[in-house]
Formats: structure tokens, C-alpha cells, sequence
């Protein structure tokens, strides 16, 4: 059992143990106080029943006799009932204590917070800040941003198949159920990048299926948001010019928005902002110019299933592509 | 003659007599024909075994694909079908048909003192379906039709849009194929308790495990229908243009959860009761004394079949349904921890009080003492839904489960299995191999699955075939599978073990562990009429209880299949009744209806057309016999004693 | 019965392939599209279309249904009916029915308002619309064609479209046999 503590001290994060925000954080106290007791349980039936098996072991082989005095089972009937009564009211300890946390959890909820909508697709999350006005929505992908301290609601959605938003250091996860919109809140307290996943089985690209949510303060987020509402710079050099050609003019502008541009189809990520990400293929890829390129030529052989198909292109258009996808800031 | 002494000799006479009334016909066609619960308990037993080693190959290759990150061992497509198969053998193909349906087939009318189980032809059937259910499955996944969409398979992702060809389709008939075959042994199970007990065995006398088995046969019988509705709904929705899981025309894709997990509840419930009856036998026979508790135990069960039903919504905790409503079934399911917690105590009081022999058996049930209860304590905080909206769908949950399933079934059916091999076999199985595949397939576990809950903590989900080295699962995932190493080794050495001792293992003889319940008072093997003289019972365990001169039952014709039929609640004999002797009408009605389900899988006229031969058979099945004639004696005394 | 459960799923062997990064038929196989009603000889019998073998593959069809809606084929064809452009759920085929001839006219466009889709689609792609195009009139075997989208149309799913036999090259009715 010292096993344990040589598992849990590998190198790596307990996401769930490590909350970045009130939610995370009051789910952390729920595990831990859950646990020592828990713990405290299985310790007590396992000596329990070592005790009992020592006390009671005989090495004696063959058939013995029945034991037909019940004298010690009136005591026992004692020890059982006062078990089972302690049992009924850890239980109901453990009741009170979800049941208060459950509602501190649930209970996050303001006037007026950011609100973002996170539609679930095979294998990627539109991120959207929706805004009365259009020209003030951003539309992105896989990577989510808010200011640091501030109640965020997310409205769910699926665009396909049930998938599961969850990110672990801040909130436990939602799922996303086509034909149901759910308001999941969360707030995060301290900055920084958390990962995220689909947690709910969605198809061949499940195990791809990132996000990541980037915690900053109130400028950097406003900051961000003003750049992402943009659209795509004209390209200032000719590589770039000729990138946004080659984009414009094999498949990338059957699936995919550049906002300034032509391109408008809403079947794979926006990616107007593109080169300010920090990943690429729902947090699969870094994003950098040769993991991009890789993704761009044979997505298959990365995620194989998933639903950009390959693109046989000269090595200059490529150049070109990538030189252009990366003023796309 | 006392039923206190075991039985080897029969007279010979009697003996060829009931012999050719209750056994197997003669010939390759005998094989099919053959009605009798114990030969169709091997079978279950035999087949859910093979189907146990067969998903636990495809455990190793998904642990194999999971070792190392971004490992290419096996694709996305191969991969979800493995794991989708992977869980659906273990559960339906393998849990439910050991557990309940071998165990009990084969156990239930022995330990009832009765010759055959209720309704042998419909018990003959439901194995040769459950037989075609499993194939199926198999066939499709070693065709590239496996279904891939995991083993509950919700929609809308095993729905028409998202996957193509038959995968589900399969998956979904090969769910009417198991539980048709579930209900049928509920169905003969539960009046084989309720109807053919020995006079004598009152409710209040009844071993805990008939007890388990008649709640069982209950639960199934509840919740097996919830989802042969469902995966017929999926199917109907993907051949016939229903919408009953379609949001933008008015269908639901909760409401596949609902009733899936209205069923799968129980279900796994149905895989662990049985689990804590071979504990609740094994504990007062290697502890020398009647099990203290009989009256809470026997409480618990009951309840926890009966609560199984209240807490289905902890699967769904994290969809987004009302806080309030998901609160209950917290409370629902903290409170079935209650009647689990009170069998542990009162095992706990009979080893304390009692002479503790620590044989082959008892090792395994120590096993599951330590195991299990891990499992049912992360239960605990799986109950608690902000918990659980933190370890849902991870490998967290994945160790919970394994834990329960392992612990609270598995190593109780190594239990039982080396308890009851003596009696199946007729020779004891090697104790020091037995150890050795303990300790082997303690370790491995351990190992596998506990290396998990740290998984899920660190935000592994599941289902995924891959993950990249930057999450820092990859050593946690590569101890995981070394584990499966020592269980495969574990296993393999229990198969040695078997295949060894059925050759030159120690004669058991009738009794050798000296147990209390009456598949003891017979030979081992059991004849195939079961027991020579049918006994009564004094007490709770007939064989411990009885009387020097305990009464033994009479007037049963031996000529032709006769069983005593008895009162429900006191076991009073009411009257006889001829029980169908061996028929080929199963074996063909099972063909003709897995004639009309699979064709229903290509085309909804498979329905149809496919009535026509199922009715056929049921008809042949149905005709009515005549009553056999009263025998006619030479000795008048004996004449009078047959038809008085 | 085995065997009758062998030869039910052998049948599907190729219904059942995925294929997740295909390389399509060769090109040639559009140069060869019969676009003429006529054939020499007397009795002017047309050979065998080469088969399109993504028709084989419900995953296919299943991702030709899933582009035909995703590349926007139903902002002009609507879900078969035809609105800006013609219906492809009826037996009247302008530019021909076989596979070259489908392939051809989403490639090459068509004069009339049919875009080229040249370079734009991939022609593993492409093929699969095909195959899902035809599934549209009920020209696919019912357990390769799909079912119904989990979406708000009133109509026939393909798989259970009635076929509809193709008149022939040039949309002209088939000379009686």
C-alpha cells in the first residue's frame, strides 16, 4: 500500500486535485474529506476482518464438527447493529456534505457574466462569444478564453454526437446533448492555460478532442477579444498574398471561415485568428509551422477518421499557405 | 434412509430406471435434445467461461494499445470496436450467463432437493439463443462489423446518422438475443424457488443463495425488458425510419439514457448479488457455524435488489438534469450501501465466532473482502454528484467499476468455482496451483486497475485510444498493463489447474468440504436424476440440521419425469406434476428465432417471414402430450402407494 | 446455422470497410463516362458501367451523405427535391447516372449553373458523393444506403427509397427492349 504514495508522486498533474477556481476548489475539499473517511472505513473492516480471521483460524484439516453455540452472537448482534447505525450516519454525513457542495458548486451565478457558447463537434469545440450585435461576436476554436476572477456561463450545445466539456482544474464536466442547451458556470481564479477534454464518446477522434481555457487578467482578455474581432489582414508580402490564393482556391474555402476574406463555410474551425493560438487540431499539434504543415498535408495520419481530408499541394503553395496562415494573428 | 449419510451407491435397478427417465437421450441428437439443468448449467458455465478468456484477450490488446502514448499497435476503428466489444462480452456474454445463469441453472434445483429445473425446454432454450446472441457479436467483430459505439452505445452516436452499416444494428439484437435468454432462466429459476422446494424448506429455511437467485430472477425479469425495448427502439430508428432519438422532430436523446440505465442499474446489481450468495454459502462452510444474520442478510439482498432500481440517474449526473432530482439519487444511491455494508458486518461476525478453516475457497473470499470493498467505497464517492461531475466518464470510474465487478463477482466466482468444481467434476481441484493463481491474479489487478484511479484524477478520460505524451499518463498507463501480465498468467494457470485435475485431481466424493445445502447430499458428479431419495429439510442448512431420521420424500413415479410441486411460503407438497422429458423442440425454436431476429438486422420484413417458422416450432413445441399412463405393479401394496 | 449467420454478415464484408485515408479510382475511369444514348451495333446494347466501389462501403455513402450536406449540394438540390438545381431523387438523370458521369458533372461542372468543383473537393470525396447521390434515388442496395439524418426533413430515408430506375444517358426515355 506504500505503492500509493510512489503512484500519486509520479511526475504529472492530479488535475481534479489541483482546482484553479471556487468550483474546482470546493469539489477538491468534497474528494479529500470523502476519502480520509472513506479511508478511515476500509481500514477499520480490513483489520475487521483480518482480526476476525485470526482469531477465529484454526489449521485443523478435514471435516470438523458444526459449531452449535451461539453464545457470542448476541454480542455480535451488539457490534453489528451499532456498525450498521454508524454506517447510516456516515452516509448521511457524506449526504449533507455532497449536498452543500453541490449547491456552492451550482450555486456560482451573476448579474452579468461573460457568457460563451461552446458547440460540441467530430472532434473539434466552436467557441462562441455571442454578442446582440453581430459584428461584436467571436467565433473560434478549441481555445477559450476569460478573465481571471469573473463568473463565466457557458451555453452548451451539440452540433452531432453527445460529447463532454471538462476541464479539470476547473469545474467537473457537462455534457453536451444535441437537441438540449445547458448553462454551465465556472469561474476561474488563478491565470494561467488548463487543459480541457471531451469526456463522453464521440467517435473516432474522441481520444483528440482537446481544448484548453486561458485564464488572464481583465486587459489581456479584453485585449484579445478586440483582436480576435477583427478580421484577417490584408497579407503583406507576396508569399502571403499568394498563400491566401492558394487558400482561396483548393479545398481549405470548402470548410473553413477567414473572416476578411471569401472564405465563409462554417464546417470546420473559424480561423480568422489562427496563428494566436497556442494549439492546433483541438490541442493535438503545437502550433508551429512544421506541425501545421504536417496537419495540413495528411491530417489522417494524425487523427485518423476525422473529417479534413488530405491536401496533395505543391511544396511552394505550401510554403505560401503557411507563410500566410501565420499573419492570421 | 437419513439424508445426513451421503448417497454414492444407488441400487442398480433404480438407478438405470431414473437414469433413462432423466438423462441425456443417446446419440449425436441426445446432445440436443437434452433438458436436464445440469447439462445446460455446464454449458453456460463452459461457454461464458470461454467468452470470460475471449474478452480478456481483447482487454490485453486495448492495455497493449494504451501502454505507451501515441501508440499505433491499433487504430481508432479497431480499437472502439475492441473496447465496445471488450464490455458487452464481459457483461452480457460473460457476467449475467455465469453468475446468475450457470450458477443458478446448475445449482438452484439441486440445492431446491428437486430433479430438474421448472420449465426445463424453455431453460434449454434460453442457453441455445443465448449461445446465438454471443456468435453474433463475435462474428461481427471478427468481420469487421463490431460494434464500435461502446457497450451502453448512445445515440445519437450508434444512431443512423453517425454510424454507418450494422455495427449497431448487431450490437442491438445481440442485447434481445442475451436477455431473451436472461428472462427465460428468471423465469425458470423463480418458480423452481418458489414451487419445487423440498417439504420442509420453509421461506424462513431457505439458503441465502436461493434467496439471491429468486431476487434476481425478479430483477431481470423488471429490468431486462427496459433494454430490449431500447436497443429496439435504436434498431427500429435505424431501419425503419422512427424517430424516436431524432431532437429536431421531437425525439429525445436523454430518453435512451433513461431506459438504458433503468436497466443497467440492476444489471450490474444482477452480476453482484449472485456474487455476495456464493459469499453468504462459502463464509458459514469455512467457518464451521450458520451464518450469523440470516434474517438482515437475507433483508439486504432483497433490498438491494429491490433499491437498484432507484438509482439509475448516477450515470447521468453529469447531462445537466435538475440539481434537485439528481440529489435524490444520491441519496438513493448512498442508501444501497446500507444493506451491502450489513452482509459485510454479519460475514464478519460468523468468521469472528466461528472456527476459521482458511482452505482454497476461503482465500478468494478474503479476496473479495479487500477488493471489493474499494470498489464500493469509491462507489461512495461516485455517489456524490459534484464528485462525480469531476470523475465521470474517466479512468477513475473505469477502476470503480472493475473494482465492483472483479472484486464483487469475479473473485467470488473463483470462490465458488473451486467450491463446486468437486461436485460439477467429481475431483478436487490442486490447492497449491489454486494459491498460486490467486496471489497471481490478486497482484495483477491490483496493479491494473488501481493505477487508474490516479488516471482519472489526472484528467484521463475514457474510450480514448491514444494520448499524448505531454499529459503525463504514460507511466501510470504502462504499470496498468504490466498488470494484465500477471492476471493472464493467473488465469492461465486456473486453466492448467482445471484441465489437470478433472483428469487426475483427488476423488471429492459427495461431500468434501462438509457443507450444509443439499447439492451436497449427492454424488459428485450428480446423477442426472440428482438425488436417489429426494430429501426434506429441518433447518436452514439441510444437511447440518437434518434429523438422524430425516424424512425423505415418496411416491414419485421413476418411469416417467415427475417432480414434487410445492407450497410457496411453507413448502407443503401439493401435488405432482409431469415435467417434459428431453425434447428437440428447443434447439429448433431457437433456430427459427434467430433466424427471424438476425434477418431483422439486414430487413424489417425479417420479422415478418421470420414468424412463420417460430410459430411453427412453437407450435411443435406447444403440442400437447398426453398424460402418461399409470404404471401398473405386481406387488398391489406398491400400486396402491404410486397411486395413492 | 452457422453457416447461415456466416453467409448473412460475409455478405458484408465490403458494406463494412472503412477506409480512413483512401486513394481514389484512377482518373482514367471519368475519361470513359458515357455521355451518348448511342451504341454501335445493331441491337445498341451499352456495356457495364464500371463500378464506383465506394457504392460497397456504408461508411462511404454515410460520409458522401455527410459532405453533400456540409459542402452545401443542399443549398441548390435541397435533400433530393431539387430547387435552383434539378432533383437528383427522381429517374431523370440530365447528364447521365452512372458513377463517371456523377463524378464528372461535380468535377467538371455543368453548363446550366452546376459549379466545378475541381480542386476544391477531393476526389476520394467527390467519389463518395457519388455513391450517396445515388443512394438518393434508391439506386443503392438498402443495407449500404443510409438512414435517416437525425434532422427535419419529411422524406424517404435512402435506405428506404423505392428505386428509381435512371432513364438512360440523355434523360430520354429508354427505348423498349
Amino acid at each position: 500500500m506504500s505503492a500509493i504514495f510512489i503512484l500519486a508522486g509520479l511526475p504529472g498533474d492530479h488535475r481534479v486535485l489541483q482546482p484553479a477556481g471556487p468550483q474546482g476548489a470546493n469539489i477538491e475539499w468534497l474528494y479529500w474529506v470523502v476519502f480520509w473517511i472513506l479511508l478511515v472505513v476500509y481500514v477499520l473492516v480490513v483489520l475487521g476482518f483480518t482480526h476476525a480471521g485470526k482469531r477465529a483460524y484454526t489449521p485443523a484439516r478435514g471435516i470438523l464438527p458444526i459449531i452449535k453455540d451461539r453464545s457470542g452472537d448476541r454480542r455480535a448482534a451488539w457490534v453489528v447493529g451499532i456498525a450498521v447505525t454508524l454506517t447510516v450516519l456516515t452516509l448521511f454525513a457524506v449526504l449533507f456534505m455532497t449536498v452543500i457542495t453541490g449547491k456552492k458548486v451550482e450555486g456560482l451565478t451573476s448579474k452579468n457574466p461573460i457568457t460563451i457558447q461552446v458547440i460540441g463537434h467530430q472532434w473539434w469545440w466552436e467557441v462562441i462569444y455571442p454578442n446582440s450585435q453581430p459584428d461584436q461576436t467571436v467565433t473560434t476554436a478549441n481555445e477559450i478564453h476569460l478573465p481571471v476572477g469573473k463568473p463565466v456561463v457557458i451555453l452548451t450545445n451539440s452540433a452531432d454526437v453527445i460529447h463532454s466539456f471538462w476541464a479539470p482544474n476547473v469545474n467537473g464536466k457537462r455534457d453536451l446533448l444535441p437537441g438540449y442547451s445547458s448553462a454551465f458556470w465556472m469561474q476561474v481564479d488563478q491565470p494561467g492555460t488548463y487543459h480541457g477534454q471531451c469526456a463522453e464518446f464521440c467517435g473516432l477522434q474522441h481520444a483528440h478532442m482537446g481544448f484548453s481555457i486561458v485564464a488572464e487578467s481583465e486587459d489581456q482578455f479584453r485585449a484579445w477579444k478586440e483582436q480576435q474581432l477583427k478580421p484577417a489582414p490584408e497579407p503583406s508580402s507576396p508569399g502571403a498574398g499568394h498563400g491566401r490564393e492558394v487558400f482561396l482556391t483548393h479545398a481549405c474555402v470548402m470548410c473553413h471561415t477567414i473572416r476578411g476574406t471569401d472564405a465563409g463555410s462554417r464546417m470546420g474551425p473559424d480561423l480568422t485568428h489562427l496563428a494566436s493560438r497556442n494549439m492546433i487540431a483541438a490541442e493535438t499539434l503545437p502550433n508551429t509551422r512544421g506541425a501545421l504543415a504536417g496537419w495540413i498535408i495528411d491530417p489522417q495520419r494524425i487523427k485518423p477518421g476525422n473529417h479534413m481530408a488530405p491536401n496533395l499541394l505543391e511544396p511552394g503553395d505550401l510554403e505560401d499557405l503557411l507563410t500566410y496562415l501565420e499573419t492570421l494573428q | 434412509m437419513a439424508i445426513s449419510e451421503p448417497i454414492i451407491a444407488a441400487p442398480a435397478h433404480r438407478d438405470q430406471q431414473l437414469s433413462r427417465t432423466w438423462g441425456q437421450p443417446p446419440g449425436f441428437w441426445g446432445w440436443f435434445k437434452n433438458v436436464h439443468h445440469t447439462a445446460i448449467g455446464i454449458r453456460y458455465m463452459v461457454t461464458s467461461f470461454i467468452f470470460f478468456l475471449l474478452g480478456g484477450v481483447l482487454a490485453g490488446i486495448l492495455r497493449w494499445q494504451l501502454a505507451r502514448p501515441e501508440n499505433n499497435a491499433v487504430g481508432p476503428d479497431l480499437y472502439n470496436q475492441i473496447f465496445t466489444v471488450h464490455g458487452s462480452t464481459m457483461i452480457f456474454l460473460f457476467a449475467v450467463p455465469m453468475m446468475f445463469q450457470g450458477f443458478g441453472v446448475y445449482l438452484v434445483p439441486l440445492i431446491c432437493g428437486a430433479r430438474n429445473i421448472a420449465f426445463p425446454r424453455l431453460n434449454a432454450f434460453s442457453y441455445y439463443i443465448y449461445l446465438v446472441g454471443g456468435l453474433l457479436l463475435w462474428g461481427g467483430l471478427l468481420l469487421n462489423t463490431g460494434a464500435d459505439a461502446g457497450w451502453f452505445s448512445y445515440v445519437p452516436l450508434s444512431g443512423p446518422e453517425f454510424t454507418a452499416g450494422k455495427r449497431s444494428d448487431i450490437w442491438a439484437q445481440m442485447i434481445t438475443f442475451t436477455e431473451v435468454s436472461a428472462l427465460a432462466v428468471a423465469i425458470c429459476i423463480a418458480t423452481t424457488i418458489l414451487r419445487h422446494r423440498a417439504p420442509g424448506m420453509t421461506l424462513n429455511r431457505m439458503p441465502i443463495i436461493l434467496w439471491e437467485k429468486l431476487t434476481i430472477a425478479i430483477a431481470v425479469i423488471f429490468a431486462m425488458p427496459a433494454v430490449m425495448v431500447v436497443s429496439s427502439m435504436l434498431l427500429m430508428d435505424r431501419t425503419i425510419n422512427t424517430q424516436f432519438f431524432n431532437p429536431s422532430v421531437g425525439g429525445d436523446v436523454l430518453l435512451y439514457q433513461h431506459l438504458f440505465w433503468f436497466f443497467g442499474h440492476p444489471e450490474v446489481y444482477i452480476i453482484f448479488l449472485p456474487g455476495t450468495a456464493i459469499i453468504s454459502t462459502l463464509v458459514p462452510v469455512f467457518s464451521r457455524r450458520h451464518i450469523f444474520g440470516y434474517v438482515p442478510i437475507v433483508t439486504s439482498v432483497v433490498a438491494t435488489g429491490f433499491l437498484g432500481f432507484s438509482v439509475w440517474v448516477h450515470h447521468m449526473f453529469a447531462t445537466g438534469l435538475p440539481q434537485m432530482s439528481e440529489s435524490f439519487f444520491t441519496a438513493a444511491s448512498l442508501m444501497i450501501v446500507i444493506p451491502t455494508a450489513t452482509q459485510f458486518y454479519c460475514w464478519m461476525a460468523t468468521i469472528w465466532h466461528g472456527r476459521l478453516q482458511f482452505k482454497l475457497p476461503m482465500l478468494w473470499v478474503f479476496g473479495f473482502f479487500f477488493v471489493f470493498l474499494i470498489g464500493g467505497l469509491s462507489g461512495v464517492m461516485l455517489a456524490s454528484v459534484p464528485l462525480d461531475w469531476q470523475v465521470h466518464d474517466t479512468f477513475f470510474i473505469v477502476a470503480h467499476f472493475h473494482y465492483v465487478l472483479i472484486g464483487g463477482a469475479l473473485f467470488p466466482m473463483f470462490a465458488g468455482l473451486y467450491f463446486w468444481i468437486p461436485k460439477f467434476t467429481g475431483r478436487m481441484m490442486d490447492d497449491h496451483l489454486g494459491r498460486i493463481h490467486f496471489w497471481l491474479f490478486f497482484v495483477g489487478f491490483n496493479l491494473t486497475f488501481f493505477t487508474m484511479h490516479f488516471l482519472g484524477l489526472r484528467g484521463m478520460p475514457r474510450r480514448v485510444y491514444t494520448y499524448t505524451p505531454e499529459m503525463h499518463w504514460g507511466t501510470l498507463n504502462l504499470l496498468s498493463s504490466v498488470g494484465v501480465l500477471f492476471m493472464t498468467a493467473g488465469v492461465l494457470v486456473f486453466l492448467v489447474n482445471f484441465f489437470r485435475s478433472k483428469r487426475y485431481g483427488k476423488l471429492a466424493g459427495a461431500d468434501p468440504w462438509g457443507a450444509g445445502t443439499l447439492e451436497w447430499a449427492t454424488s459428485s458428479p450428480p446423477p442426472a436424476y440428482n438425488f436417489l431419495e429426494l430429501p426434506t429439510v429441518n433447518g436452514r442448512e439441510a444437511l447440518w440440521d437434518a434429523e438422524p431420521n430425516q424424512p425423505i420424500v415418496g411416491g414419485i413415479r421413476e418411469d416417467i419425469p415427475e417432480m414434487l410441486v410445492t407450497n410457496s411460503l411453507d413448502s407443503e407438497p401439493q401435488y405432482k406434476e409431469e415435467m417434459p422429458g428431453p425434447s428437440i423442440w428447443p434447439f429448433l425454436t431457437s433456430i427459427a428465432v434467430s433466424i427471424a431476429f438476425i434477418w431483422s438486422i439486414f430487413s424489417p420484413w425479417g420479422i415478418a417471414y421470420g414468424a412463420i417458422p417460430v410459430t411453427i416450432a412453437l407450435i411443435g413445441w406447444l403440442w400437447p402430450r398426453g398424460k402418461s399412463p399409470t404404471p401398473r405393479y405386481d406387488n398391489p401394496r406398491m400400486e396402491k402407494s404410486w397411486n395413492g | 446455422m452457422l453457416l447461415l449467420l456466416g453467409a448473412m454478415i460475409l455478405t458484408g464484408c465490403k458494406r463494412e470497410e472503412r477506409d480512413l485515408r483512401p486513394s481514389p479510382p484512377a482518373s482514367v475511369t471519368i475519361n470513359t463516362a458515357q455521355v451518348s444514348g448511342l451504341n454501335p451495333g445493331a441491337n445498341s446494347v451499352p456495356p457495364p458501367p464500371p463500378p464506383n466501389i465506394y457504392e460497397e462501403s456504408a461508411y462511404s455513402v454515410s460520409e458522401g451523405k455527410r459532405l453533400y450536406d456540409q459542402y452545401n449540394c443542399v443549398g441548390c438540390h435541397a435533400h433530393g427535391g431539387g430547387g435552383i438545381g434539378p432533383p437528383l431523387m427522381d429517374n431523370n438523370w440530365i447528364y447521365g447516372s452512372e458513377p463517371q458521369n456523377i463524378f464528372a458533372t461535380i468535377i467538371q461542372g455543368r453548363p446550366n449553373g452546376m459549379p466545378s468543383f475541381r480542386n476544391r473537393i477531393p476526389e476520394y470525396q467527390a467519389w463518395e458523393i457519388v455513391a450517396y447521390v445515388r443512394s438518393l434515388s434508391g439506386l443503392l442496395p438498402s443495407d449500404v444506403a443510409p438512414a435517416h439524418n437525425d434532422e427535419l426533413y419529411m422524406k424517404p430515408s435512402e435506405q428506404s427509397m423505392p428505386k428509381q430506375t435512371p432513364t438512360g444517358v440523355t434523360g430520354q426515355p429508354e427505348k423498349s427492349q
